[in-house]
């Protein structure tokens, strides 16, 4: 029997696949489709203190091999989240779930965080830095090692759960940022977020998105995304979530091979509502085609 | 909402840049006129929404307008390709709300939901009229259809090469109607909004994801807040539109 299992800093799940935050919803959306429970986890929609209402539309874009997203964060905040998604997630999810958080100042981040680790559903909380710091001139925080660390000292001061930093592949040297979250006590990093792009539509002449850039992600990223997990496993000693472009098992184990524990699917949700599950039901197959038995044993196999 | 194979039964051109196609396979997850299906074209990352024009036991029937690589993809498929897509999508029209003369009035790719929704008030014993807006005489298509359904139909083309000279708005005039359903380009909505002596149940376009409520790629601002076009639309309710322009 193939051994998916991995450990993502004492949580132990059945298997690396974890539905990408933004592209999954609250999870009780797909439960239509089939039973989430098959999934290692996932990650929930990127979740701020207040409501956000997001960019005007359109917020997609399409792309060769993948698509562009400005939706800004849409999200019922912090309380609804709380006292409505997880209850209802409740229903048909039975393990624990990574929250993603974002946030514009670092108590923003902090408060957010703060609340959610008292959620008895919540096994990693997933802190997304590449939100602009309102209070700082707008930069990201995940563009810089300093404030990546800022914001990994603010979280860590009033937490309880592991805490993984989400980083920005919008970055010169990501591993750099990496280092510096781990030195300041992240349990775990995630990368890749979306890479900025745009689109200009050929009959008006003007850009696609209302929002002139948007995040791509997709087939399209994959490449970027498994160098810069090499460069971060390369970097740190903490586990790593690896995501971006990833649609098939093989993307997985090449991911896993790169340096990550585990796994995120993102875009591909959202081309094909049944991408995970295909995904996780076609890894063993995978698996005995390239002699793996455990998992677990190929992570960082590549270095 | 599922997510289907569908096999092209028929694809034909039906007027300038138009095509009808018929897909057989499950349509049961189809439960009014005016929701859409999400289709997955090889080649193409993100799945293209298309109204439900009419349906059978078996099969749907779409109508679409080649305007880009997808859709004109789409043109080329031959009888017999394999296409999947997610079926049942979006809230459709309500026809509890028409009252006993409702008015349908469509512009270009907006008038194919109107056609199960006029098969579905005939049946329903009310008494309709359609109005049909178009380019062209060249670009015009399912007048016949209409006609033979039972519907009182008007025809309005831009360059008056048939029927009324104009928009459909200019056919408006001193009809008696009960509630309007529209369905076609924004500012032809807000054209009907405008003028419109009733209530009225409007059809929204929008750029989506994944077309079943989960990225929020679709959100359209409304009066009583936020509305996923692919999930809590593509059909508004009149009070509820916020005009973004
Ligand atoms: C609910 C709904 C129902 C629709 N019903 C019909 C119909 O019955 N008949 C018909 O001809 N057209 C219909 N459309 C419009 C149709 O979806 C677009 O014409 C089509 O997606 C264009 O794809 P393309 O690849 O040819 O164009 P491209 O411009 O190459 O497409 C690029 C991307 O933009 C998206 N896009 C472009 N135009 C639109 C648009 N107007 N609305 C939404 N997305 C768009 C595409 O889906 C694709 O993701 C409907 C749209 C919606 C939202
Ligand atoms: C529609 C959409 C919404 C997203 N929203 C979020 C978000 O709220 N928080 C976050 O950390 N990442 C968000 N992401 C980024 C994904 O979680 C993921 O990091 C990225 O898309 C790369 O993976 P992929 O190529 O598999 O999509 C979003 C991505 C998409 C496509
Ligand atoms: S397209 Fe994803 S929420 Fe509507």
């Amino acid at each position: 029997m193939a051994d998916l299992s991995v450990n993502l800093s004492g949580l132990h799940i059945s298997n690396p696949i974890i539905p990408a935050s933004g592209t999954f919803g609250f999870g009780h959306e797909f439960a239509g489709f089939y039973d989430i429970n098959i999934l290692g986890s996932f990650s929930f929609k990127g979740t701020t203190r207040e409501p956000r209402f997001g960019n005007p539309a359109p917020r997609i874009a399409e792309a060769s091999a993948g698509m562009l997203n400005a939706i800004g964060l849409q999200n019922p905040g912090i309380d609804r989240v709380i006292s409505e998604e997880l209850p209802r997630l409740r229903q048909v999810f039975s393990k624990p779930v990574i929250a993603n958080i974002s946030g514009f100042s670092l108590e923003e981040y902090a408060y957010c965080c703060e609340r959610i680790d008292k959620e008895e559903q919540v096994g990693i909380i997933e802190v997304n830095i590449s939100c602009p710091n309102v209070r700082d001139g707008g930069m990201s925080f995940g563009t810089t090692p300093e404030s990546a660390a800022a914001v990994t000292r603010a979280v860590k001061a009033v937490t309880t759960k592991p805490v993984y930093m989400k980083l920005s592949p919008n970055v010169t040297d990501i591993a750099e940022i990496a280092a510096a979250c781990e030195e300041a006590g992240a349990d775990g990093i995630s990368l890749i977020n979306t890479l900025t792009g745009m689109r200009i539509d050929l009959k008006s002449r003007k850009p696609v998105l209302s929002n002139i850039t948007g995040g791509l992600s997709g087939p399209a990223v994959f490449p970027i995304a498994l160098r810069m997990v090499w460069e971060v496993y390369e970097a740190v000693s903490i586990p790593i979530i690896g995501m971006g472009g990833v649609s098939t098992a093989d993307d997985v184990i090449e991911m896993m091979l790169a340096g990550a524990a585990a796994v995120g699917v993102g875009a591909a949700n959202i081309r094909d509502p049944f991408a995970s599950k295909k995904i996780i039901e076609s890894l063993p197959d995978s698996m005995e085609r390239l002699g793996i038995s455990r998992l677990a044993d190929i992570i960082g196999g590549a270095h | 909402m599922k997510k289907n194979k569908f096999i092209v039964k028929s694809n034909r051109l039906l007027a300038k840049y138009t095509y009808e196609m018929e897909l057989k396979g499950d349509i049961s997850s189809i439960k009014r006129p005016g929701q859409f299906i999400h289709i997955e074209l090889d080649g193409f990352f993100l799945r293209r929404p298309i109204s439900i024009c009419d349906w059978t036991a078996s099969s749907l029937t779409i109508v679409y307008k080649a305007v880009g690589r997808g859709t004109e993809y789409m043109a080329g498929l031959a009888e017999g390709a394999e296409l999947e897509a997610l079926v049942g999508l979006g809230n459709g029209f309500d026809t509890q709300k028409s009252g006993e003369k409702p008015l349908l009035i469509g512009g270009g790719a907006g008038i194919p939901p109107l056609y199960a929704l006029t098969r579905k008030l005939l049946e329903n014993g009310k008494k309709v009229t359609v109005v049909l807006g178009f380019n062209s005489a060249d670009e015009a298509f399912y007048i016949s259809k209409f006609t033979t359904l039972g519907a009182n139909v008007i025809i309005t083309t831009a360059d008056g090469s048939l029927g009324v000279r104009g928009l459909v708005t200019d056919a408006m005039d001193g009809l008696d109607y009960s509630y309007t359903y529209a369905c076609g380009p924004e500012p032809m909505l807000k054209a009907v909004y405008d003028k419109a002596l009733t209530d009225g149940q409007y059809s929204f376009e929008e750029r989506m994801g994944c077309g079943i409520g989960v990225c929020m790629g679709c959100v359209y601002r409304s009066k009583t807040g936020y509305k996923r076009i692919c999930k809590d639309g593509p059909v508004l309710e009149k009070e509820e539109i916020l005009w973004q322009t």
